[in-house]
């Protein structure tokens, strides 16, 4: 099973846990490091990927282009990687630089049922010749049918691979399995999953994956990553040797980065809060965390009631304008109403 | 009043909506109505109207230059920018709804008066239609506004293939107008598409950074520049803000459509359409005063 991609999202996921305030020394120390591993890629950037700096989802401490010129200097063995949303960036302002700097791979995202949005930039990037994946965010919120029409999209404008976003940490192992092995019967190119622990599945659901055919996860030293973090890599790595599946990853490596150099970058423990578990059940994306709570103190209103309107209004990621939205109408209702607004709600 | 006589070039969704809305117009009347397909759902309603159609797109106007004084050009960029030689040689004004960014770059509550003067009229997007009066408004009373940003939200449904394979196009023109119709220096816009059923509406957050905001004198601008924007796109409304929060001065817009052709939920398409009407109706008038005038 040493086939599996292990991509490296450690500086990319992890941004929105410090609010995307990783500095150069960060990225430099990291990437050095973590070169030696056998990872297949490092993807490096904001949270929401190249072009996503903004007053919307946080504005970074350093530009993209700083970003990725220390990494590239840094990983001689291991591929550099971005992500890019649609919507976000584009394909002047984001991917040419990119390109320049000599970034290896490119992950071009969109919400689970609008791939259409990614053809442009995957089908530039071929035409470059640049390994491109299509990523599918918020991956429970469509059923294992239009998911896989939404992969066949992203693999005929020319994408080596598809990875499905658990963005909210909301799947359950059974959802995991059944999505992939529908997958991999119906599509030519690699499945891969990227998980949030948002219930405490993080790792079973990227185990679940392989064990279904998923080709690619995706994950992060120490699990850091938005709100209750990812799948913790060398975990993961340590489960599958301990199951007699090989890696070719050095784990004492990955732990020594994980100790050495993640526990410093990050501001806590990587934990599952109560604001990241109503994230994981109300189904919304984990990087709002860090925003709901500040919206609950500014408005003073419960950070839970604000997933769970959230939940129900369907936002999808990038839409953080309306925590701002939903903390004001809640504050307001808790003065004209006095109802109790609990979980039951939503249910 | 005799009408004036416009053409729709484009019988799509946005075509068909600008027929609805001119047949309710006192000052337009439709004179072709031409696309490229007979079987479209517009010919149709068109035919039903007793509208004269053509499968010949712009040729029909080319033919029989009488038909029409205004074209609005509901096609798609490429076949705009084939298009717009042809209707300044023909003599036509010109209302393109593509990003084609060809004509001047223009939203009636900004700066409807310069545009009349030329022969081709840009209508940006409709994250542009939207956001840049609020953003003038808000210039106004801060001009030293270092920055800002658009967030645009729509409905999956209500964005077509058009705006899908154009999305860069449509960040950037909307960045771009932003940067160019306000004065603000720096400007971004970012797009998400929301698939929730039932549909969401047109949805637009602007933030500006403003290091000590004058609430106050913000929404009285603000809210005169709703009214200002609700003469011709009446389901525009400020839902939110000014307010400040988090080191930022946000404000929230939602267009709901007037339902012509398009349903209410398609704020995006509605806002762009009443824009072009109303920049048919003020061209007309300026005419006719020029005319006065003499």
């Amino acid at each position: 099973m040493s086939e599996i991609l292990f991509f490296d999202s450690t500086l990319r996921d992890g941004s929105h846990a410090v609010d995307h305030q990783l500095s150069v020394a960060n990225i430099k120390e990291y990437c050095s490091h973590i070169d030696d591993v056998g990872l297949y890629v490092v993807i490096v950037g904001h949270g929401n990927g190249l072009g996503a700096s903004s007053l919307q989802v946080g504005l970074s401490a350093i530009s993209d282009k700083e970003m990725l010129q220390i990494a590239r200097k840094e990983l001689k063995k291991t591929k550099l990687g971005v992500f890019l949303i649609p919507g976000f960036g584009t394909i002047n302002d984001d991917l040419l630089p990119a390109i320049d700097i000599g970034v290896d791979l490119f992950c071009v995202a969109a919400h689970c049922t609008e791939a259409d949005v990614t053809g442009q930039h995957i089908e530039y990037l071929c035409k470059r010749h640049k390994e491109a994946y299509g990523v599918l965010m918020m991956y429970h919120m469509a059923s294992k049918e239009k998911i896989a029409e939404e992969v066949l999209k992203m693999q005929s404008y020319g994408a080596k691979g598809v990875i499905l976003m658990d963005s909210a940490g909301a799947s359950t192992p059974n959802m995991v399995s059944e999505t992939i092995s529908h997958l991999v019967k119906d599509v030519r190119v690699k499945i891969g999953f990227h998980a949030h622990n948002n219930m405490g599945l993080a790792i079973s659901n990227s185990l679940i994956a392989i064990q279904n055919g998923a080709l690619i996860i995706d994950g992060t030293s120490r699990g850091f990553g938005a709100g209750a973090g990812n799948c913790q890599l060398e975990v993961l790595v340590g489960l599958l040797s301990k199951m007699g599946i090989s890696t070719d990853l050095d784990l004492y490596k990955m732990m020594d980065v994980s100790e050495g150099i993640v526990s410093k970058i990050m501001k806590k423990p990587q934990e599952i809060s109560s604001i990241s578990l109503i994230s994981g059940i109300s189904g919304i994306f984990s990087g709002f965390a860090n925003h709901v709570k500040k919206a609950a103190e500014r408005f003073n209103v419960d950070p839970r009631d604000i997933f769970v309107e959230l939940g129900k209004r369907k936002m999808v990621a990038g839409q953080e304008d309306f925590i701002v939205d939903v903390a004001m109408y809640l504050a307001n209702k808790k003065t004209s109403e006095k109802e109790s607004y609990d979980i039951e709600s939503l249910l | 009043m005799k009408k004036v006589r416009v053409g729709i070039i484009g019988t799509g969704n946005i075509g068909t909506d600008l027929l609805f809305k001119i047949q309710r117009s006192e000052i337009l009347e439709c004179g072709i109505f031409t696309g490229r397909r007979l079987d479209s759902q517009g010919i149709k309603k068109a035919e039903l109207m007793g509208v004269k159609t053509s499968c010949e797109s712009i040729n029909a106007i080319l033919n029989n230059s009488n038909l029409c004084e205004i074209v609005f050009d509901a096609t798609s960029a490429t076949v705009h920018q084939k298009n717009a030689p042809i209707l300044k040689r023909l003599n036509k004004f010109a209302i393109d709804l593509t990003p084609s960014r060809i004509g001047k770059m223009c939203v009636p509550a900004v700066n409807i008066r310069e545009c009349l003067e030329g022969d081709n009229v840009n209508l940006i997007t409709c994250g542009g239609q939207a956001a840049i009066p609020i953003i003038n408004a808000i210039m106004k009373v801060h001009p030293e506004t270092e920055y800002v940003e658009l967030v645009a939200s729509i409905a999956s449904k209500s964005a077509g293939p058009g705006t899908r394979v154009n999305i860069d196009e449509f960040t950037q023109a909307t960045r771009d107008a932003i940067e160019k119709l306000t004065g603000v220096r720096k400007a971004k816009a970012i797009i998400i598409l929301n698939p929730a059923e039932p549909p969401v509406l047109m949805h637009n957050t602007i933030y500006a950074k403003i290091q000590k905001p004058d609430l106050n004198r913000l929404k009285k601008e603000v809210n005169l520049m709703e009214k200002l924007i609700q003469e011709y796109v009446p389901g525009y409304k400020i839902t939110l803000g000014p307010v400040f929060e988090n080191g930022r001065v946000t404000t929230m817009i939602e267009v709901i459509g007037k339902g012509d052709y398009l349903p209410k939920y398609s704020g995006n398409l509605d806002i762009i359409t009443c824009a072009a009407i109303n920049v048919a109706e003020e061209y007309v008038k300026h005419k006719l005063t020029l005319k006065a005038g003499k």
